[in-house]
This record gives C-alpha cells, sequence and structure tokens, in this order.
C-alpha cells in the first residue's frame, strides 16, 4: 500500500527508507498511478540505477521500493520458490534499506514479487504483487519500431498479434506459446505477462490483488487494477487452455499446481513437485520459514497493513 | 455494361477537387479534379516526374495535399473528406474499405508470415477469431489468385516475384474493398508474369465489382484494366477519357508519344 512517510525516512544504516530518494519514489508512485488508471498501458519511467545488475529484476525492485511502507511484509519469489539466489538477494536488499519483515507465505505477505510465477494461492484484497519484466512491449517483433508499436497500441491494432497465433496452429495444430502468453486487459490494451507460464494467465483475471509491473532495462510500467478482465487471446475454436499434468505433486499431491520435473539421481530417476515453494509446504502441513524479522523492530509489530 | 452506364447509374464513390502538391517549389502534382464512380477502373499514366505517384500518395491519404479535397464515401457516413478523418479513422478505412497495392510486395505482405496468415491479417485485424473460417478464407483466395493450396503455409520469400504480387492482391481483396489503389502492380516482372499478374486482376476487378485507380507507365496495363484513363504531365492532367478513345486517338502531342513508344515496343 503506497503509505505516507510522515518523518523519518532515513533508516538507522543511511539509506534512505527502501534505498530510492522520495522525490524518486513519488515520480514512480505518479507513473503506477497513471498506469493503474489505463489497465495494461506502458507508462514510460525514470528508471534509476540500482545497486544490482539489469535483469535481476530491477524493474521490479524500484516498484516494490516505492510501494513498501515499513508495516508491509515482503515475499519475494523466483520461478516459485522463495530460496533461489535472486529472491534471496532481493529481500536481503529490502531487510537492508528498508527494514521491514519478510515472509515466504503468502497469506501473512502484503506486498510479493515475482519472477516468473503467479503464486498457487489465491490473493487478496489490499495484497500487491509487483512483477519483474524483462521486455514490456508485447508487440516487438511484430513492429520493429518503437513509433509504431505505440500506434498499434494507441488505436488498438492487434490484428497482427492474432496473425501470430494463427501461425502456431497453421504449424503445430494448437497455439504454441507457452511463455509470456499475450493477454487483453481490460478489453483494451494488448499486454506482455511477463514471462510468466501460460499456467498462470487465468490467475490475472478479476484479481482481487493489485498487480503492478516493472521493466527496469525498458524503463516501464504497468498494472492490472484489481478486478480487471485479462482475456489470454485465442480463437474460437482453438481456445486458450493451461498446461496439465499426467503426474501429481510427489511431495503435496496436488493435481491443480503448476509442477517441475526435477532430477532425483544419475540414472534418470525423475519426479514431479509443485514449482510454489509455499504453497506446497502449505499443503504438507510443514511450515518452513516463517516470518524473518530484521535487525529493526520498527515493522515488527505491523499488524494488518492494508 | 460500359463505363458510361454505370456512371450514370450510381453515385460518386471519390471526389478529387483541385489538389495540389509541391515540394519546396518543385510541382508535384496540380490542380487535379476527377470523380471515380463504384465499380470504375481509372488509369493514370505518365512518365517517372508525371506526378501520378505523388497525386496517389495524395489520394491514399499517405500524403497531405497542399490544397484541394477528397471525399470519399464512406460506408458509415456518406461523403466525407479524408483529410479531415483523425489517423486512426483513415488507418481503419485502409485496411477495411480500401486496398493498396504496392509496386514492391516488399511493402504490402509479410515476408516472414506464411501466404495464409497474410490473407487472414485483415480480417483478424477487424475481428475474426475463427481459425477454420480464417483459412477457409484463405484458401478461398490463393485459388482466386492462382496460388496453389500447398503453398498456404510457405512463407512469401520462397515465392516468385510474380506469385508474391497476387499474394499482395489477395492479402488486399479479402475484405472486400469498395477501391483500391495500385502503384505500378506490374512493375519489375517480367512479360509472361505480367500477363499471368493482369489476367488475375482484370477477372477480379470484374468479379467484384471494385473499384481501382491504377498508376502506371505501362500502357498495355491500363489498356487491359482501365476505363478511363488520364494522362499526367508535369503534374497536370492534359488528357483525359474512356481508355480505348484516348489510346486510339490521342490528342495532345505527349499523348501521342507515350502511344507510340508503346506501340515500337
Ligand atoms: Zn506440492
Amino acid at each position: 500500500m503506497i503509505q505516507v512517510m510522515s518523518s523519518n525516512t532515513e533508516t538507522s544504516k543511511g539509506y534512505n527508507f527502501a534505498y530510492l530518494d522520495e522525490q524518486t519514489k513519488r515520480m514512480i508512485r505518479r507513473a503506477l498511478l497513471k498506469a493503474l488508471s489505463i489497465p495494461g498501458y506502458q507508462v514510460p519511467f525514470g528508471a534509476r540505477e540500482m545497486p544490482l545488475p539489469c535483469g535481476w529484476g530491477t524493474g521490479g525492485i524500484q516498484v516494490t521500493a516505492s510501494v513498501i511502507g515499513p508495516a508491509d511484509r515482503l515475499k519475494v519469489i523466483d520461478q516459485g520458490a522463495d530460496d533461489t539466489t535472486n529472491a534471496i538477494s532481493i529481500r536481503r536488499f529490502f531487510k537492508k534499506v528498508a527494514q521491514i519483515v519478510t515472509t515466504e507465505k503468502v497469506d501473512e505477505a502484503t506486498v510479493i514479487q515475482t519472477r516468473h510465477r503467479v503464486p498457487e494461492t489465491a490473493l487478496i484484497e489490499g495484497q500487491i504483487l509487483v512483477y519483474q519484466v524483462p521486455q514490456p512491449e508485447p508487440l516487438r517483433g511484430i513492429a520493429p519500431r518503437q513509433i509504431e508499436s505505440r500506434k498499434l497500441h494507441a488505436y488498438a491494432e492487434y490484428g497482427a498479434m492474432q496473425v501470430t497465433l494463427y501461425e502456431d496452429v497453421a504449424r503445430f495444430g494448437y497455439i504454441a506459446r507457452i511463455y509470456e502468453y499475450p493477454v487483453m486487459v481490460n478489453g483494451r490494451h494488448l499486454m506482455s505477462p511477463s514471462p510468466i507460464p501460460k499456467f498462470d494467465n487465468p490467475k490475472m483475471q478479476n484479481n482481487p490483488a493489485i498487480q503492478l509491473f516493472g521493466s527496469g532495462t525498458e524503463k516501464r510500467i504497468y498494472a492490472v487494477p484489481p478486478y480487471t478482465s485479462v482475456r489470454s487471446l485465442d480463437f474460437d475454436d482453438h481456445p486458450f487452455e493451461v498446461q496439465k499434468w499426467k503426474q501429481s505433486c510427489a511431495f503435496c499431491g496436488s493435481g491443480t499446481s503448476y509442477l517441475d520435473e526435477v532430477i532425483t539421481d544419475d540414472r534418470g530417476g525423475r519426479m514431479f513437485v509443485c514449482s510454489d515453494t509455499d504453497y506446497c509446504a502449505k499443503r504438507r502441513g510443514a511450515q518452513p520459514g516463517t516470518s524473518e524479522v530484521a535487525g529493526s523492530p520498527a515493522g515488527a509489530t505491523a499488524g494488518s497493513s492494508s | 455494361m460500359t463505363a458510361a452506364a454505370k456512371v450514370a447509374t450510381r453515385r460518386i464513390l471519390l471526389d478529387v477537387r483541385g489538389v495540389s502538391k509541391s515540394y519546396g517549389g518543385q510541382v508535384g502534382c496540380l490542380d487535379v479534379s476527377f470523380a471515380l464512380y463504384p465499380g470504375e477502373v481509372l488509369g493514370i499514366v505518365g512518365e517517372s516526374g508525371s506526378g501520378k505517384s505523388t497525386l496517389l500518395a495524395c489520394l491514399a491519404g499517405r500524403l497531405a495535399p497542399d490544397t484541394g479535397s477528397i471525399a470519399y464515401d464512406t460506408k458509415e457516413r456518406g461523403l466525407v473528406d479524408i483529410l479531415s478523418l483523425s489517423e486512426p479513422e483513415r488507418r481503419r478505412l485502409a485496411r477495411t474499405d480500401w486496398g493498396i497495392v504496392h509496386q514492391n510486395p516488399r511493402d504490402g505482405i509479410r515476408m516472414d508470415v506464411s501466404a495464409g496468415g497474410n490473407i487472414g491479417e485483415r480480417p483478424m485485424s477487424i475481428g475474426a477469431r475463427h481459425y477454420g473460417k480464417i483459412r477457409a478464407e484463405a484458401h478461398e483466395w490463393l485459388n482466386k489468385v492462382e496460388i496453389d493450396l500447398a503453398r498456404t503455409d510457405d512463407k512469401p520469400r520462397t515465392f516468385s516475384g510474380g506469385m508474391q504480387q497476387r499474394l499482395q492482391i489477395a492479402r488486399n481483396l479479402v475484405t472486400r474493398p469498395r477501391l483500391v489503389f495500385m502503384d505500378e502492380p506490374t512493375g519489375g516482372l517480367d512479360v509472361s508474369v505480367q500477363a499471368k499478374l493482369l489476367d488475375v486482376l482484370r477477372g477480379l476487378v470484374h468479379e467484384l465489382g471494385i473499384a481501382a485507380i491504377i498508376v502506371t507507365h505501362d500502357l498495355a496495363v491500363v489498356r487491359l484494366l482501365a476505363d478511363r484513363l488520364m494522362v499526367m504531365q508535369r503534374g497536370r492532367v492534359i488528357e483525359e477519357g474512356l481508355t480505348d478513345q484516348v489510346l486510339d486517338d490521342p490528342h495532345q502531342p505527349y499523348t501521342q508519344l507515350l502511344v507510340s513508344s508503346v506501340l515500337q515496343v
């Protein structure tokens, strides 16, 4: 939730709260508000240098830094897992520069930054999902020049995008795109959902949470407000379908979650497990990774920040 | 039915009045006026630099004339000055009710999209969402322009120049536009290939009752396709009339020169 910092935005370590200076945060918040009022529209913003390499989610980090407050609880996932290098370093970054509480549980988190997945656990009103976006333009490859792709968005000329789906069906007999499957937002703007699996596309539709997207390298922000229509492109006679697995999760038995295939030994043994580690742990009833409280007690008392 | 009879029974499709365009003192086209009727094919001939390409660009809404008006009989609002349309309105008109066939197929088709996808783009851009129907329509049009259906999923870069040009025509005509602009449609093609293209074009124009404006330096093209002819020289229309009349009995020395040079070829 965007909260007004009335005072003391400096942390004890000498950073401004959440690293970015207040003016930059205001600039990014203005871009976010504009993005929320035109769902799916890419708003340019003056992306800042971040102390992490590009490709590590600097766009998402700047968005998170601009919306997070001391009472928020942050979850960071990468490919569904909280314990990957990328997720750990982003979490560590915010613990250091904002001294906030982090969590691995969707149910506890108020802000979730993600790369490549939407959590299996349904989000609720008041939560914010921040997507890291490497390439925000769904029309790249169709309109090589940006001035043309902007016109196509402005005039809602999306026939050429549908042609790419046609080409898939003509070639393979079905729409072969699995990741970054284009969606129409609010019946108006074509949007890239970031490189999430198409399995997650239906979760964007009518979601009670706020969904924010940040690309640092391309300097674009876009958003899907709560309860907004997000429709995956398809044909009447080749309707959109999500991936399905014959197996269930080897750990929790879930037959409805997105599964990763993991190799269990060097003799070709393999099994399928939930990509969303928090969801899998919750289903097993064993909850690892309860709230980690940062050094400062500042955020520890937060009951509800929504 | 003769062209004259068509004119008498129908209302004006494109009404062009006093169109002039110059580039920094260089005359592009000067005070051009004419009316085009539904189903009528108008040829505009002249050498390069005569202003015919400038005129076509103005008519197709790609270039704003300095003076004059160009009114088109839109389906929704009747005669509308196309210069008063907003850019999205003009683009919509251009991909629904109009067709534009470029001299170089590369400018009018997507080389990295299959022939079927090229033909399907216009229907999809105006809302077609049934793959089977889009594909059936693509097949229908490949048939019409005499491209083997076995090539439906091939990319046009593997096609001959003549096939590419026929694909461009199919891609334009699939939405059954009422007016098609053609810029040297046979330019760059071998004579034998030209003959087939002209044959296909003539058949389609007559079958569909499409109005067309064909700009060319090739009198054989207009002889075969155009009901009416305008001859341009140095930006002006110097002679106009029914095609056979103009070609068989040219009054202006410049037209006589054009006609005699084609006879010598
Ligand atoms: Zn599981």
